[in-house]
């Protein structure tokens, strides 16, 4: 295996040589060709893109939640609009609002609206204007549970509250055999399991226990879980893998978790005629009864927790895409227009039910358009 | 003590070969190679205080905004309104994990490296020492994954026995149900990791052990285990403790084989075996994605304090060192 001293040094010469023509060819590459409309990629490339005043690279961060949409987004984008290199990071809401208020990002991914505070940040990045929240992916948050003798688990929101509250202990209390009649429930100690890390998806919970279950869940939606007992685990992955490894154990994750783990979701009974299972199509529903709070062109929505409408499933987590409604920069303008442009389109959003997500309703999808289209 | 006398009788006329020897002492390539290692000294010093400049400045901001007691509050919330955290379920953990790794990991270690350098055959030593050494190669997500996929699961029997043989020390008391995610796992899969340094520093130390004094002794009649005892061991102290300290830095500041397999709580409780606690890392890690500016200068004072407590413990260390000077292997 040893080389010779020389062979050695001439081997890593040329290794060094290859890697670095490597990359001068790849950097010319995206230079050259700039802004060719139309799609000639591969078979998945998105067939209505306007790639008209996107080049070079975008970057971009911010939520997990919404990571695995945005990677299809950005293959199809790509392979449709060549010269153009958009990277999303995807790693929290929290640092993509921070980079955004930094301009280091042409737009961030976030799992809640900005705050007041944020927003006024941002003005320092948007010249003459300020961070707007543009919905752009929905999805539902399952409950996943772990009890093989059970098929099909009800829960409403105040047992919920209490089951995450530590108030009900056993999977055969009285309030869960009321919603489960029928079922098996077995004489044993549940364990609940939440995010030990501050989490938008801990904190949508929050907003959905807070508002349907008000008198039994009396915490603040905040990005750390705040009740006691239960385990707290790393990340949703590791949520799931917990409620999948301990029998008896009930936990929160995005849908994809659960159904990639074939983790038996439960189903909620709203008020609605029959208890609503955790969907895609469903969770659409219930964004679909969401108002917009936002003013202006911000279009922050407030949903309606508490809707009893015929199989919408309430507890739902929304992305938003953070941009500066005027005032980005002429660099990344182009890129944003175009891809938030694909993004919200028919073809952007029909890319997400196919995918365990939920796309925004009609309505305010055709407002999220309207804006993109008339950013500066 | 620098100032160099000069000799009132010297020759006036300087003899030519201790010129030389000037003229060679001061080659550029010393020069140049004086100039680099000092430079590299003075670097490591203002990274060090930069580093420390840093952690205090934004600790600084940190504490004067936190409305509650920096250093007895149970609670990490620096997002709420008004913000409050402390960090003393954290020092506890940090500090209870990495005792209860030392408890385990130090006898064994000193047990395996004394097997590899005087008891094991030769064909059977240099494997075991390179797959021990190989331990120390394994990333810590994968003892985290490890831990959290296969050590928690199987800890659920021994956690049982201790709380039934055990738990009145309320110590190894289970009062609550579920999986095995405790501070205690945490320093078994610590004491794990921090094997490997610990063991392969003592072995070397063990090594060198004059072979004059094992032979006298074995002359004077001694059993092999005698010899260990009277003149290994003694010459090896401080060696070991030197090894054991350094396994105790990577104990404390171990972050993400931590963060995977505790259930983190900030509730201070004696009871080992029921799931909760923390440590400044893990913390960190799980808190830093989230935070917002003023959560990320409260993580950085408790990053602060880790700090610290580090310093502490290579002190501490060193001046147990020097005290055994007379035995020690790495200053021979």
């Amino acid at each position: 295996m040893k080389l010779p001293r020389k062979n050695r040094l001439r081997a890593s010469a040329f290794g060094a040589l290859a890697v670095s023509g490597a990359l001068l060819l790849t950097a010319c590459g995206s230079d050259n060709n700039t802004g060719t409309t139309g799609g000639t990629g591969g078979n998945t490339a998105a067939k209505n893109v306007k790639c008209d005043g996107a080049k070079g690279k975008l970057l971009a961060a911010g939520s997990s939640a919404q990571k695995n949409a945005m990677d299809l987004w950005v293959k199809n984008y790509m392979a449709a609009c060549e010269g153009v290199e958009i990277n999303y990071k995807s790693s929290s809401s929290g640092e993509g609002i921070t980079s955004f208020t930094q301009g280091v990002v042409g737009f961030a991914g976030s799992d809640s609206a900005l705050k007041p505070e944020e927003v006024a940040a941002s003005k320092k990045v948007c010249a003459s204007g300020q961070g707007v929240n543009l919905p752009m992916v929905g999805g539902p948050i399952a409950i996943g549970y772990n009890l093989p003798e059970v098929k099909d688990f009800v829960v409403d929101a105040p047992t919920l509250a209490k089951i995450f509250d530590d108030k009900i202990k056993k999977w055969n209390d009285p309030a869960l055999v009321k919603l489960n009649p029928g079922a098996k429930l077995p004489d044993k100690a549940i364990q609940t399991v939440h995010r030990s890390g501050d989490s938008g998806t801990t904190q949508n919970l929050g907003k959905y226990l807070g508002k349907a279950a008000a008198s039994d869940w009396k915490y603040e939606a905040e990005k750390a879980w705040p009740a006691k007992g239960g385990q707290g685990a790393n990340g949703s992955a590791g949520v799931a893998a917990q409620v999948k490894q301990v029998e008896g154990s009930i936990g929160y994750f995005e849908l994809s978790y659960a159904t990639s783990q074939s983790i038996p979701t439960a189903k909620l009974n709203t008020g609605a005629s029959a208890p609503v299972a955790a969907n895609a199509e469903n969770a659409s529903k219930a964004i679909a009864a969401a108002k917009i709070k936002g003013t202006g062109k911000d279009l922050a929505l407030s949903l309606d927790y508490a809707t009893k409408a015929e199989g919408a499933y309430p507890i739902v987590l929304v992305t938003y895409e953070i941009v500066c409604d005027s005032g980005n920069k002429p660099e990344t303008l182009g890129n944003v227009k175009s891809f938030l442009g694909y993004t919200a389109s028919d073809e952007g959003q029909k890319i997400l039910s196919e995918n365990g997500y939920a796309p925004i309703p009609a309505e305010i999808n055709a407002k999220v358009r309207e804006i993109v289209a008339g950013l500066k | 003590m620098t100032t160099t006398v000069v000799p009132p009788d010297s020759p006036p006329s300087p003899p030519p070969p201790p010129a030389t020897e000037a003229k060679s002492a001061t080659r550029p390539g010393d020069k140049i190679f004086r100039g680099l290692s000092r430079g590299s000294g003075i670097l490591l010093l203002v990274v060090m205080a930069s580093i420390a400049a840093f952690l205090t400045f934004r600790a600084v901001i940190a504490i004067s905004g936190n409305e509650g007691n920096f250093l007895t509050t149970f609670e990490w919330n620096p997002a709420g309104n008004p913000p409050v955290f402390g960090i003393a379920v954290l020092l506890y953990g940090t500090v209870i994990s990495s005792i209860i790794a030392m408890v385990i990991a130090v006898p064994i270690a000193v047990g395996i490296a004394l097997f590899i350098s005087h008891y094991a055959p030769r064909k059977l030593a240099s494997p075991l020492a390179y797959v021990v050494d190989l331990l120390a190669a394994v990333p810590s997500i994968i003892y985290g994954i490890w831990g959290a996929l296969f050590l928690v699961p199987y800890l659920d029997g021994l956690n049982s026995w201790l709380d039934t043989y055990f738990g009145w020390t309320v110590i190894f008391a289970k009062t609550e149900i579920g999986a095995a995610r405790n501070l205690f796992t945490v320093g078994i899969l610590l004491a794990i990791m921090i094997l490997p340094i610990i063991t392969s520093v003592s072995r070397e130390v063990f090594l060198q052990v004059p072979k004059m004094n094992e032979e006298a002794a074995l002359a004077l009649g001694a059993t092999r285990w005698e010899v260990i005892r009277m003149s290994v061991l003694p010459f090896g102290r401080s060696g070991v403790i030197s090894a054991s300290m350094l396994g105790l830095g990577r104990a404390l500041g171990e972050t993400m084989a931590v963060a995977t397999v505790l259930s983190p709580s900030f509730l201070l409780s004696g009871h080992l075996l029921d799931a909760g606690g923390g440590t400044f890392a893990q913390n960190i890690a799980a808190k830093f994605d989230e935070a917002n500016e003023y959560g990320r200068d409260a993580l950085i004072a408790s990053g602060l304090v880790l700090f610290i407590l580090t310093l502490l413990v290579n002190g501490a260390a060193r001046l147990i060192i020097a005290r055994r000077k007379e035995y020690s292997g790495a200053n021979a």
